[in-house]
């Protein structure tokens, strides 16, 4: 199936206003309401001919405006893909936990949250993973400042 | 871990927590962060009573270096010597994965040769790499020779990488639009050579290893990871064909020149115990280490003459947009997701890596497991740390 399609289908089951399709030549999208996630997320993995069993990656994207949350799905039983993408504003970022759906977004989320500062509402462990938990500051941000020091030693 | 932080799980399908069967008093212990078996830095806290482990928290990040900032900072082709330091192991296949990726973004067409020698150094590099995991395999199980016979054959891939680009652990060989320079006078002839001799070898390992009974009994129906829990945990490569399912990207997805050449994909059958225990992991990588020869004597015979690297400027500004690409690394699949904004530089490059995943896929899996079938677990998985921890 391809992306388009694969919209409409989704159209037609969470409604017009939740999602909004992007035709972005290498890689095409669909915008999700960051409220409509989790069931968008369960529709595609349960629907028989779309069948997104895989979650290949899950990341955000610091813009100027906002944070973007990337979903990369992939269908092993079809071979289709799609791309999701999630706004959140900069001042609190929130998105619904998808963790549920595939396994997989445990750690890709607590990544998210470890290096974005993005909290995944509902998600069962969301802690730092790559820094220490005392960390200041989310490093992916662009308007991250690099610490001097931390516990007392210069860094 | 941080005495305030309360240790959750999330698993599914988990096997019988053998430890509320027996008595005894649950404990937590560190194993790592050094330990022969995590070939890295990782700290796996066990919760266990006695030898049998009720849950595993993996604590990462040990060797977290920022390589997605720092690729922000730099310009599209300043970012390949990191992209070496993902699996150090693999550097050739890494090299591969992002100079795709940005091919990708970038629009540009790599020369017919150029495709054809990165073809034969990736699968150069996972025989490499399969090899270094056949002898931590065997050191895992308390056997000291494979190790060396493994290195010792290594070291002849060493030798045709050191020829062709001066270095023997990280290459910064490819280039994006092709590789910097053209495969030495005597690679083609020293490679077959090598090929022929690895193929003899690798009967030698099967004797000594492979089928040794010690060694299946210590790997047959060990750390099974069913086929749900693999997808699930968005697992590949070598760990998902294990659990029999035939999905390689070099197949299933094309790229490169792999349509060109002739391999089959092994799977794990459980013959010698169960589809995706530990032995079914170690075999398929062994098998795949008879493929990548296959590969590697077709592409010599394939090569055609001509141009290796396309006309790409020191600089160079791709048009605003994203691609996620990717390639069928040793480890599993190497995903780059690279956002442009038409400036020279990346304006978000993710990596995602094999290892990052399937070591999640660790956990669940080792419930009720001994500590000893919980290294040899660990051990078939091949996690390489840098590449969890970026």
């Amino acid at each position: 199936m391809t992306a388009n399609e694969i919209f409409e289908k989704l159209k037609s089951q969470v409604g017009a206003d939740k999602i909004e399709f992007q035709d972005n030549p290498l890689t095409p999208f669909v915008k999700v309401k960051a409220d409509a996630i989790a069931q968008v997320a369960q529709f595609l993995k349960d629907t028989p001919d779309l069948g997104f069993d895989s979650l290949m990656c899950l990341t955000a994207v610091d813009n100027p405006a906002n944070f973007a949350i990337v979903y990369l799905l992939f269908s092993m039983k079809h071979g289709h893909k799609v791309t999701l993408k999630v706004e959140t504003p900069k001042d609190n970022p929130v998105v619904l936990t998808v963790e549920k759906t595939w396994a997989a977004a445990n750690w890709f989320e607590r990544e998210v949250y470890d290096l974005f500062g993005v909290k995944f509402a509902g998600h069962s462990n969301l802690v730092r993973i790559m820094l220490p938990d005392d960390w200041d500051g989310h490093p992916l941000r662009k308007d991250y400042q690099y610490p001097a020091i931390y516990r007392g030693l210069p860094l | 871990m941080s005495q305030n932080q309360e240790p959750t799980t999330i698993v599914k399908n988990a096997a019988t927590r053998m430890s509320e069967v027996v008595l005894g008093e649950e404990m937590l212990i560190n194993m790592g962060p050094q330990h022969p078996s995590t070939h890295g830095v990782l700290n796996k806290v066990l919760k266990t009573d006695g030898e049998i482990i009720s849950e595993v928290f993996p604590q990462v990040g040990y060797l977290h270096r920022g390589l997605e900032k720092i690729a922000e900072k730099l310009n599209y082709h300043q970012f390949m010597p990191y992209t070496d330091r993902i699996d150090y192991l693999a550097s050739m296949n890494c090299n591969m994965a992002y100079a795709m990726a940005v091919e990708k973004l970038a629009s540009i067409e790599v020369p017919k040769r150029a495709e054809y020698i990165r073809v034969v150094m990736a699968e150069f590099n996972r025989i490499a790499t399969h090899l270094v995991f056949m002898g931590t395999m065997g050191l895992e199980t308390g056997a000291w020779t494979p190790i060396v016979y493994g290195f010792r054959e290594r070291e002849e891939i060493l030798d045709l990488f050191e020829m062709t680009c001066g270095q023997r652990l990280t290459y910064n060989y490819m280039r994006i639009g092709g590789v910097s320079d053209d495969l030495p006078s005597g690679f083609v002839d020293k490679a077959r050579r090598f090929c022929d001799m690895l193929e003899q070898k690798w009967v030698e390992y099967n004797n000594l290893l492979s089928y040794n009974q010690i060694f299946i009994m210590r790997m047959a129906k060990v750390g099974v990871l069913p086929v749900d829990l693999a997808i699930d945990y968005g697992v590949t490569g070598p760990v998902l064909r294990g659990s029999g399912v035939k999905w390689d990207l070099r197949k299933n997805e094309p790229y490169s020149v792999y349509p060109e050449l002739e391999f089959d994909i092994p799977i794990g059958t459980g013959e010698l115990g169960q589809v995706g225990d530990a032995w079914d992991r170690y075999m398929v990588r062994m098998r795949e280490i008879k493929q990548s020869i296959r590969i590697i004597r077709q592409a010599l015979d394939k090569m055609p003459s001509g141009e290796v690297r396309a006309k790409v400027g020191r600089i160079f500004k791709p048009a605003a947009g994203e691609v996620y690409s990717r390639a069928e690394n040793p480890r599993g699949e190497l995903g780059f997701y690279v956002v442009s904004d038409g400036s020279a530089n990346p304006y978000r490059l993710k990596i995602r890596t094999a290892s990052f995943n399937n070591l999640s896929a660790v956990p669940p899996i080792s419930k009720g497991m001994m500590i000893s079938d919980f290294v040899m677990t660990l051990g078939s998985f091949d996690i390489v740390l840098p590449e969890v921890d970026r």
